[in-house]
């Protein structure tokens, strides 16, 4: 199993989502995030006052897949939250071990 | 403020509308605390809105006992000071009248200006001041510096309105050059807040500021037409000069930070028409229709420059006090000089209206001698209680937040988690119960 991890544009959550549902991935976990990358914050002004805000607000997805299908997980979650703008964010995978469902206490790949 | 020296029996339409006004004004400081709460960071917006409830509290026992004896009682002698007649509104019964209204009413107006200009300090100190040292200051401060000078202004014996005769009619004085040079004196005795002209201190509620700046905005139609004392046309005329002012006040300050910073701001918005409002607040009982637009115009203008002097001159006037307040309250002081128009006044004229200098000089001592006299006694009052107590927050709760520090309260529980919050005990139970069983 692989655990992917989407940081993204937030206003983009919506159509990542639909993305994997369209493709049977059932389930989502997204948090709302702040950082940058390349794509550097922006500027505020307040009674004549410019602030410089570094930190950019972002959405951080996570969804865990069985390895065969973590390509083209990955693969619509890039195609779906692609703007072509600097700040489209990253997406990466690592393996995962184990994964327990709480309400039936299922094991592996059958949790997910 | 025109008080009637020859008081011929109760007015009804008057008293209505001055009951009516005083509700009004007391708006004005919870108006005030949202203004300020929203301006300052999520972290210490409780203790902000905190400092203007206390305000209503303090001032209100304050003025009751000595505060408006002192400031309306006949003068004890040269126009200084009144005497204590009437010591905690003793002999003021319902039946007595100054001009057509009850006296008790007049001092509960009244009451309501002292209230909010000691919660408008506070806006110099954001952040970092500590609650029960606030607390003591603005029970001092009500006795030593706005009771003098409410009564130099707004008692008929006092001597800026009997000997100079300086105009003021509804306390740019009194009220805004007096909080603007005190929140100055204040924000120099607490010194900057940590982080200051370093870190973003970001406004954390832009809609609160707006929905403050509203009922400030509503309230200051009691502030100003009832001080007119009488539901007459002067107090209309009164009413839509308020009007046009803070109108032209927020045009003014949008222009100007559109033209300078590429965008017309809400705060921008919310802080001209309040500046466009304190200009007109000393000369609105004077002035015409054109004269009322040309101060809040220059009122809105103005301190949209006026809130940088601070970053430069290195004072942390953290809500601009002085930016706002003080230098609207000096524009529309002065200004009556040369706006006033004996249509309004009864008597007399401004530049423009073919009255001379003459004026203009005596509005620019009264300023003079009322900043001065404000800085000095509050600088003194501050630095006096920072001694006995400590006025300032330690550093570790400043940068923990007041609200937590000083409350044990946060302002927003936002978030799935509230916190990991879990209850505890019951502290408000019987004094001697060690009892920690869940209430009924």
């Amino acid at each position: 199993m692989k655990l992917i991890t989407a940081v993204i544009k937030p206003f983009r959550v919506d159509a990542v989502r639909e993305a994997l549902t369209g493709m049977g991935v059932h389930g989502l976990t997204v948090t709302e995030a702040s950082g940058y990358g390349r794509q550097r914050g922006h500027t505020e002004v307040y009674r004549g006052a410019e602030y410089r805000i570094d930190l950019v607000p972002k959405a951080r997805l996570e969804v865990v897949v069985e390895d065969t299908d973590a390509d083209a997980v990955m693969d619509a979650i890039v195609t779906a939250a692609r703007t072509g703008k600097i700040g489209d964010g990253k997406v990466w995978a690592v393996p995962v071990d184990t994964v327990v469902r709480v309400r039936t206490g299922e094991r592996g790949p059958d949790a997910v | 403020m025109l008080l009637a020296s020859s008081p011929s029996g109760l007015d009804t339409g008057d008293t209505a509308w001055l009951l009516a006004s005083t509700a009004l004004v007391l708006l004005m400081t919870p108006g005030l605390a949202l203004f300020y709460g929203g301006m300052v960071r999520s972290k210490s917006v409780l203790n902000m809105i905190m400092m203007s409830f206390v305000s209503i509290a303090v001032v209100t026992v304050v003025w009751l006992t000595v505060g408006y004896p002192l400031a309306f009682d006949r003068d004890a002698g040269a126009g200084l000071i009144g005497n204590l007649d009437h010591l905690g509104m003793a002999g003021i019964t319902p039946s007595s009248l100054t001009g057509h209204v009850p006296t008790l009413l007049f001092a509960a107006f009244q009451l309501t200006f002292a209230i909010i200009t000691a919660a408008l300090i506070s806006g110099a100190i954001a952040d970092r001041a500590r609650f029960g040292a606030w607390v003591l200051f603005t029970a001092v401060w009500t006795v030593l510096v706005y009771v003098p000078v409410a009564h130099w202004v707004f008692a008929p014996d006092g001597w800026i309105a009997a000997h100079l005769g300086a105009l003021d009619y509804a306390g740019g004085t009194v009220v805004e050059v007096n909080c603007g040079a005190s929140g100055l004196a204040l924000a120099l005795v607490l010194g900057p807040r940590v982080g200051f002209k370093k870190e973003a201190m970001r406004p954390h509620n832009l809609p609160l500021v707006l929905l403050g700046a509203g009922l400030l905005w509503f309230g200051w139609f009691g502030f100003n037409a009832g001080s007119a004392l009488g539901a007459n046309g002067i107090a209309a005329a009164v009413l839509l000069n308020t009007q046009v002012a803070g109108c032209a006040g927020l045009l003014g300050w949008l222009v100007v930070e559109k033209r300078r910073d590429g965008h017309a701001t809400t705060l921008g918005a919310a802080s001209g028409a309040v500046a466009g409002l304190v200009a007109i607040t000393p000369s609105c009982g004077s002035v015409d229709l054109p004269g009322a637009l040309a101060i809040g115009l220059a009122a809105g203008v103005v301190c949209s420059f006026a809130v940088s002097w601070k970053f430069r001159l290195g004072f942390d006037d953290s809500l601009d006090v002085v930016g706002v307040h003080f230098v609207a309250g000096v524009i529309g002081t002065v200004l009556i000089g040369v706006f006033a128009t004996a249509t309004m006044t009864g008597r007399v004229s401004g530049l423009l209206h073919g009255g001379g200098l003459g004026q203009t000089g005596k509005q620019a001592v009264a300023v003079v001698v009322v900043a001065a006299y404000a800085f000095a006694v509050t600088w003194g009052i501050g630095k006096a209680i920072d001694k006995l107590m400590g006025f300032r927050a330690s550093r570790d709760d400043e940068l923990t937040g007041l609200d937590l520090a000083v409350h044990a309260e946060t302002a927003y529980d936002h978030g799935v988690l509230s916190h990991g919050a879990t209850h505890l005990s019951v502290t408000a139970g019987l004094p001697h119960s060690s009892d920690k069983a869940p209430v009924a």
